[in-house]
């Protein structure tokens, strides 16, 4: 079931509310994404950690429902 | 997740220097993302040992525990998690991989 691009967005925006975000739909199906994504929370942490807090904000959905998210992370 | 599964996880990648936790193996990948981390590899051209997650449900739901992290692949070197794909990749492009790689001795050719 694909996620739409807007639910990603308010997803990482509730976790991340400083957050700006850019999500392209890479292959126009609705379950290939990229998302751009800068945010206060990065400063001082490692890619893997940047990572991890935009996993967490997706709260499971990331492998599950949303198949392909690929992430571009920097601090703001 | 299981013992032996954690153990599995926890050994392979305390016996060899780089592991890549990948759909599929080095010669045949099973899926895009695995397969371009393959590339990136080989191609900076450092060994490491594949371990294909498809062969075992226990181990491909074990290692996201294990590190923390939702998708596959999963690169390690010396026992660290370094990334997944994105990371990989962005690693590769900037130089930092190669340089990772050398500092950690794992290079031939540094």
């Amino acid at each position: 079931m694909p996620m739409p691009a807007t639910a990603i967005e308010a997803m990482i925006l509730e976790a991340m509310p400083d957050a700006t975000i850019t999500i392209e739909d890479l292959a126009g199906d609705g379950d290939h994404y990229r998302a751009i994504i800068r945010s206060s929370v990065f400063s001082g942490k490692s890619r893997v950690q940047q990572h991890q807090l935009v996993y967490a904000a997706l709260k499971g959905k990331m492998g599950g429902e949303l198949h392909a998210l690929a992430l571009d992370t920097a601090p703001k | 997740m299981s013992n032996a599964a954690h153990d599995f996880i926890a050994d392979t990648i305390a016996k060899n220097d780089v592991v890549l936790f990948m759909k599929g193996n080095a010669r045949m990948p099973q899926c895009g993302f695995s397969g371009t981390v393959v590339k990136i590899l080989d191609h900076v051209g450092v060994d490491f040992a594949d371990v294909n997650v498809l062969a075992d449900m226990s181990v491909r739901e074990g290692i996201k525990e294990f590190s923390n992290w939702p998708t596959i692949p999963q690169l390690y070197v010396k026992g660290e998690f370094v990334g997944g794909c994105d990371i990989i990749r962005e690693m590769f492009e900037t130089g930092e991989l190669k340089e990772f790689l050398a500092e950690k001795g794992l290079l031939q050719d540094a």
